[in-house]
């Protein structure tokens, strides 16, 4: 079978072409723009090559906020996961218990993130806000506002309370997905609890799971809004995670240039976890094929 | 292995007032120790919930379940003994094949070495030696059926093997090669084997004897020779054979059969209750077309190859018959009955003729 060349088919892809180009490609471009060069003042412009990338990448400030942003995606991963997959396997499977539950779960979801922020901000007060002032009358010293170990631990628990809830729809979804013969047969082979864990319902949930984990990491790794509204990157740089420090470097100091080149190292690291996941994905569906 | 003895088991799934509210009616039947047995009938007509007891899936709201002479009706599956072949072929996908056989062994805490030799040989007899460390994912559908009946071929004291209508999703080459396989399996293991299908080839082919349902009830319990030749209720006569068993309505008196004007000679006298419809059962296969007998009035002709099969109708009753390769069809053909295949059913009960 021969194809017939027509060249004219590609201007149908034209509408889609520009609309990526308008709000992925263009924006993205300027960005690298900014990164390359020096703007002291409005409308002159210094080409200064890779000198920003060299600046970030050397700066003590970029590695702290780095390394704290991987800790951060690290403990609410182990966190999350496990915890979700849990809450999963404890929910009923059917009946109007599992509808209740499920609403209940999604509620997390539905609140907007700075709203998420607030309600922690409020909650986790020492003076006034139950967790805070509960926390204290039992005798811990608690104030997230200017103890680092206390505005962690609060980061932390507000993060696992909103998105706890999406690894555990999608292991639901898994789970559901499991033909009840499964079970059956496990009963029949003497299969211990854990093992039906092990050899039916992870196996089964596996590719729900990772994907799961691929959103959670690049959701927990692009936190701005719930951290900025509960303690503003503080007390002092203790939860400044990277877009909290390059909304400042931004915004705040008006270093266009470093900021800028941040944005790209940072967006060049998604891609690559990305890619990863994605590679180690699709291999594992050879593999079974 | 065990013999299985249903003590008038019967089910309803509701409160039950009447007799059309159990979904499987009074039966009480012992089923022998190592035999194979196929239940067989259409959909909703019991055969599942019937597997259900068996299996311990449902308890029977009236009688007993008895594996040899022990009461096992309130034991759950796993505390039975038996092992369960499904609709779909259920597989440890992490696991090879070697190591799915092996798991409801490891589970029962059987000793290591044990456990490889048996694996070993079941292996050999499934014929999945090539397969052996493979991942039980990467299999065709009939090789993962084969593992899920390993796996319960695995333990040497396994009560029963029940079979869930096993080769729905096989393909069509492959049914009769697995069927073929499964009672070379069963004569050489001698479990005692239930099969549940709706599949009259299958259940044919598999089992010794055939336990027809239908409605709820059990119709007949058979040899496939017996449902052939006397089928106990006319809904045998229809779901066994291609095509099925014709049914005339007719009137008894005596020895004679009247269908409308014509009057048939019966090999012997047939008595039925007073008030009971009355009907003649006669597989196409017993239809003689010729020069005598009934006035036969052609339909329609389908030729399969091997016989033709000869639709028509005789006093105005729907009728096939079966032509041997080569016959004609006469012109102005007449229907008569060969003696041994005429059946004479009473409200669709076969009644016995005196000779």
């Amino acid at each position: 079978m021969t194809k017939t060349e027509n060249n004219r088919a590609w201007f149908l892809v034209l509408p889609v072409l520009l609309l990526v180009a308008m709000n992925a490609i263009l924006p993205l471009m300027t960005v690298v723009n900014y990164s390359l060069q020096e703007s002291f003042i409005a409308g002159f412009w210094d080409w200064v090559g890779t000198r920003h990338y060299q600046d970030v990448l050397a700066s003590e400030r970029f590695h702290a906020a780095l390394i704290r942003q991987f800790a951060f995606t690290f403990i609410i991963l182990i966190i999350e996961v496990p915890l979700g997959v849990a809450v999963a396997l404890a929910m009923p499977k059917k009946g109007a218990w599992a509808s209740l539950c499920l609403v209940l779960m999604a509620l997390p979801l539905l609140i907007p993130w700075n709203v998420v922020g607030a309600i922690w901000n409020i909650f986790a007060l020492p003076e006034i806000g139950l967790l805070g002032w509960g926390l204290n009358a039992l005798g811990f010293d608690y104030n997230y506002t200017n103890q680092p170990i206390s505005a962690w631990i609060t980061v932390i628990l507000m993060d696992v309370w909103h998105w706890t809830s999406l690894v555990v729809l999608l292991a639901y979804a898994g789970l559901q997905s499991i033909d009840e013969a499964y079970y059956r047969a496990a009963k029949i082979d003497g299969a211990s609890r854990w093992a039906v864990f092990r050899y039916i319902q992870l196996p089964k949930m596996k590719t729900v799971l990772i994907i799961a984990f691929l959103l959670r990491f690049i959701d927990s790794f692009m936190i701005y809004t719930e951290p900025f509204v509960l303690t503003g990157g503080g007390p002092g740089n203790a939860t400044t995670f990277l877009s909290i420090d390059l909304v400042k470097a931004a915004v705040g100091e008006f270093n266009l240039g470093i900021a800028a080149a941040m944005s790209i190292i940072y967006f060049l690291m998604t891609l690559l976890v990305c890619w990863l996941f994605f590679t180690l994905m699709t291999k594992d569906k050879e593999g079974q094929a | 292995m065990a013999e299985i003895t249903l003590d008038h088991i019967g089910h309803a799934y509701g409160p039950a007032k009447s007799r059309s509210d159990y979904a499987l009616k009074e039966l009480h039947h012992v089923w022998s120790d190592g035999g194979a047995y196929a239940l067989l009938g259409p959909s909703g007509c019991g055969k599942t919930t019937l597997l259900n007891i068996i299996s311990g899936l449902l308890t029977p709201s009236e009688g007993r379940v008895l594996f040899d002479g022990q009461d096992v009706t309130h034991l759950p599956p796993e505390a039975r003994n038996i092992a369960q072949v499904f609709q779909f072929p259920v597989v440890y996908d992490t696991m090879t094949v070697a190591e799915n056989l092996a798991f409801p062994l490891k589970n029962r805490g059987v000793a290591r070495p044990v456990i490889a030799a048996r694996v070993e040989r079941i292996i050999a007899m499934l014929g999945l030696t090539a397969e052996a460390n493979k991942r039980a994912a990467s299999l065709t559908a009939d090789m993962k059926q084969k593992i899920s009946l390993g796996r319960g071929m695995v333990r040497e004291d396994v009560a029963a093997i029940l079979f869930d209508e096993p080769l729905t999703v096989i393909d069509p080459h492959l049914k009769w090669q697995l069927r073929s396989q499964l009672k070379t399996l069963h004569r050489e293991f001698g479990h005692t084997m239930v099969y549940v299908t709706h599949d009259q080839t299958e259940a044919l082919t598999f089992a010794d004897t055939v336990v027809v349902m239908y409605e709820g009830e059990v119709v007949q319990v058979g040899t496939p020779q017996d449902l052939f030749e006397r089928p106990a209720h006319t809904f045998v006569g229809y779901f066994i054979g291609s095509p099925g068993m014709n049914v005339l309505p007719v009137a008894l008196d005596g020895a004679v059969a009247r269908l409308g004007g014509e009057a048939v000679a019966l090999p012997g006298r047939a008595v039925a209750a007073k008030g009971a419809v009355t009907a003649l059962g006669v597989r196409p296969e017993f239809v003689v077309l010729g020069d005598d007998g009934l006035p036969f009035t052609v339909v329609r002709v389908d030729d399969i190859g091997r016989e033709k099969i000869v639709h028509g109708t005789i006093a105005g009753v729907a009728v096939a018959a079966i032509l041997p390769e080569g016959a004609a069809v006469p012109a102005m053909p007449r229907a008569s009955f060969r003696a041994e295949g005429i059946n004479v059913y009473a409200d669709d009960w076969r009644i016995e003729v005196a000779a």
